[in-house]
């Protein structure tokens, strides 16, 4: 029922915690080449199905299509090799470490026994070229020494680097301040722009508004409705998110 | 300014100048990584003291005695860096260096072994002591902190039963004895300081060409020349003051050379420094003390690298046992209950932060000659053990002060 060129898509999914029905047969799609926003009150299920997509909490029904062929997330290996990435609030990044050594940790470059550092800092700094990130000065310098944009740059750039396909990213904007919201957002749209497909969740609906293409509305569990953010306006999408209009079309996974 | 709009600043070939660099260490100590700055302050203002105080202090006997004195810290706190990187501890590691001590000396001894058995039996129950650590704090999840300080009195037990009723075990192999009490011949003392400043110079200076050749920042000429340059100067005053005759007696007994010991640390830093910095073990090391969440997901597993770390620290605990057995040539069953605080006070002292992910190797260098210091200037103005172990205690208090203050700096100037 969705668009063919849907790069990661899901079908009735479901998810339960002891009798707390969390995922109520979620439908829910993201096309590459275009950032797709998940939105919803706190408990609407946002980050049981994005920890489904990861890998981390497998869904407990449904069907997952990636690139158009049926694939099973069991784990959060089988989610990063076929390049889903997620980008958590809270970063993951080593402080003491400096933006290559955290760019690539885990997944080392290495020449014999050694580690190559050359390597991973031409890499890192073409990644981080091909972004236009120009916020900053040294790819050598400590991430305890970044501000929360910077940092966040760098968590992102990260999560490009190994070519994925599908980049969620979740409350990406959460902490910044207004300069650095703009940088991490065009950031967003280029990554978009480059053929990925971005899933961004977010609570401030102006950063949807300014930079996705789809916006989802999760309530309760279930997926009420799908919109193309050019033809909605942020009050509508308040409605949904509060439960004041449903989209019956939209929930049509649950029935089949 | 720059104009330039097309490449961004990180990807500009560029050698910093000596006073970018002065300027690029200071930010660094002003936000609270001060590094290995106030052990280097310190130990010139002790030396200085204790020369004053007491001209015995400065003369080549007591200089070379220092060098086999600090030697068993030096190692030991060599280990307890991998741990201490981690934000863990090894409370045992003293008492597992005496375990290491024992079975030595009771291998050679009573058992009648040769000594190449006798010390792959130390290591290897330091080995062994070190995955049993490993795998409680790893696996089981008991705190560090209580795996070892159980250990510690274990093993202050094991050590007793090794000895056996009698007191202590004297050590009279020879090659054992040579470890902290023969010296190199003058001639091979020089070889070694050429090879070491010259090493260091070609690695220095291949580095910088390499970085340069592929368009990174690097250090500027200068900068490199004047490191050579200090470094060959203070090494050079070292194996000239070791290769004067320093015995009481030399015409009975004469005595001058870099002390064996002496390269054998050299050995052992510059290995142990490979592994941290140019290894994906140590690389991962570094990230599980800085963030154990992050490392998590980037898919490494923690707890292989907690077992490997506390591995090393017994393994390195248990040569310091053999070292300290060679300098005593006995072993006793108090072997190791002190010294593992002295080495912990030389690691933290040296610039490694008790909350794990910063720290050097050669920062067991620098503080062990600091506690060291302290230990050989004390003794020799008179003062008992007493009043050295509560200067020691203070200093390693003052040392955790400072990290626990350039700690809260550093995520001062962070968020």
């Amino acid at each position: 029922m969705e668009s063919p060129s849907a790069i990661l898509e899901v079908k009735g999914v479901t998810k339960s915690f002891g009798a707390v029905d969390v995922l109520q047969g979620i439908d829910f799609s993201v096309e590459a080449g275009s950032v797709t926003a998940l939105v919803g009150d706190n408990g609407a299920g946002k980050s049981t199905l994005i920890k489904g997509l990861a890998g981390i909490q497998p869904f407990d029904s449904g069907t997952i299509f990636f690139d158009g062929k049926e694939v099973e997330l069991g784990d959060p290996r089988a989610a990063s090799q076929l390049g889903i990435e997620v980008v958590y609030q809270d970063l993951a990044l080593c402080d003491n470490l400096d933006i290559v050594q955290n760019m690539f940790l885990g997944r080392e470059l290495k020449r014999g026994v050694a580690l190559d550092e050359g390597d991973m800092e031409s890499r890192a700094g073409e990644t981080l070229q091909s972004l236009s990130v120009r916020t900053v000065s040294s790819l050598r310098q400590k991430v305890s020494s970044l501000s929360g944009g910077q940092r966040q740059t760098v968590a992102i750039a990260r999560s490009v680097l190994w070519n994925n396909k599908v980049v969620i990213l979740d409350e990406p904007t959460a902490a910044l301040g207004v300069a650095q919201t703009e940088q991490v957002l065009a950031l967003v749209r280029r990554l978009a722009d480059s053929g990925l497909g971005v899933v961004i969740i977010s609570h401030n609906l102006q950063d949807i508004f300014e930079v996705a293409d789809y916006v989802y509305v999760l309530y309760l569990g279930t997926m009420v409705t799908r919109l193309r953010v050019a033809e909605t306006n942020s009050g509508e999408v308040v409605e949904y998110i509060t439960g004041g209009k449903t989209d019956l079309t939209a929930q049509s996974g649950a029935n089949s | 300014m720059s104009t330039d709009v097309e490449v961004p600043e990180y990807m500009k070939s560029k050698a910093s100048g000596v006073a970018q660099s002065w300027k690029a260490y200071r930010i660094k100590v002003r936000s609270g990584d001060m590094g290995s700055l106030p052990a280097v302050i310190g130990l010139v203002v002790l030396v200085a003291l204790f020369s004053l105080a007491n001209p015995v202090f400065f003369t080549p006997l007591n200089f070379a005695n220092f060098f086999t004195q600090a030697a068993v810290v030096m190692i030991l706190a060599m280990g307890l860096i991998f741990v201490l990187l981690l934000g863990e501890i090894d409370l045992s590691a003293g008492v597992t260096s005496g375990v290491a001590g024992a079975l030595l000396a009771v291998s050679l001894s009573r058992w009648g072994f040769a000594w190449p058995i006798a010390i792959a039996i130390a290591l290897l129950a330091g080995i062994a002591i070190g995955l049993f650590i490993g795998i409680l704090v790893a696996k089981i999840g008991i705190p560090s902190f209580v795996v070892t300080l159980a250990l510690f009195l274990a093993f202050q037990g094991l050590i007793l039963v090794i000895i056996g009723v009698g007191g202590n075990v004297r050590v009279t192999d020879e090659v054992v004895l040579a470890i902290e009490n023969k010296n190199l011949p003058i001639w091979l003392g020089w070889v070694f300081y050429a090879v070491v400043i010259i090493g260091y110079f070609l690695f220095s200076f291949i580095g910088r060409s390499r970085r340069l050749a592929r368009g990174f920042a690097a250090n500027s000429l200068s900068m490199i020349l004047i490191k050579t340059v200090v470094m060959a100067v203070i090494g050079f005053a070292i194996v000239w003051a070791l290769s004067l005759e320093r015995s009481v007696n030399p015409e009975l007994n004469p005595l001058s050379g870099v002390p064996i010991i002496v390269p054998i640390i050299a050995v052992l830093t510059l290995v142990y420094g490979f592994i941290l910095n140019r290894t994906t073990f140590g690389r991962h090391v570094y990230a599980v003390g800085g963030n154990v969440e992050a490392a998590r997901r980037a898919g490494i597993s923690v707890s292989r690298i907690r077992i490997i770390v506390f591995t090393i620290c017994s393994g390195t605990a248990a040569f310091s046992g053999i070292v300290f057995a060679s300098r005593a040539a006995s072993v006793d069953p108090n072997a190791g209950k002190f010294i593992v605080l002295n080495a912990i006070a030389a690691a933290v002292i040296g610039g490694t932060s008790l909350f794990g992910g910063r720290g050097r190797i050669h920062d067991a260098l620098i503080g062990g000659a600091v506690v060291a210091v302290i230990d050989n200037g004390m003794g020799l103005l008179g003062y008992s053990a007493g009043v050295k172990l509560m200067i020691t205690g203070s200093v390693l208090m003052l040392a955790a002060g400072a990290d626990a203050l350039s700690r809260k700096r550093s995520q001062g100037v962070m968020r």
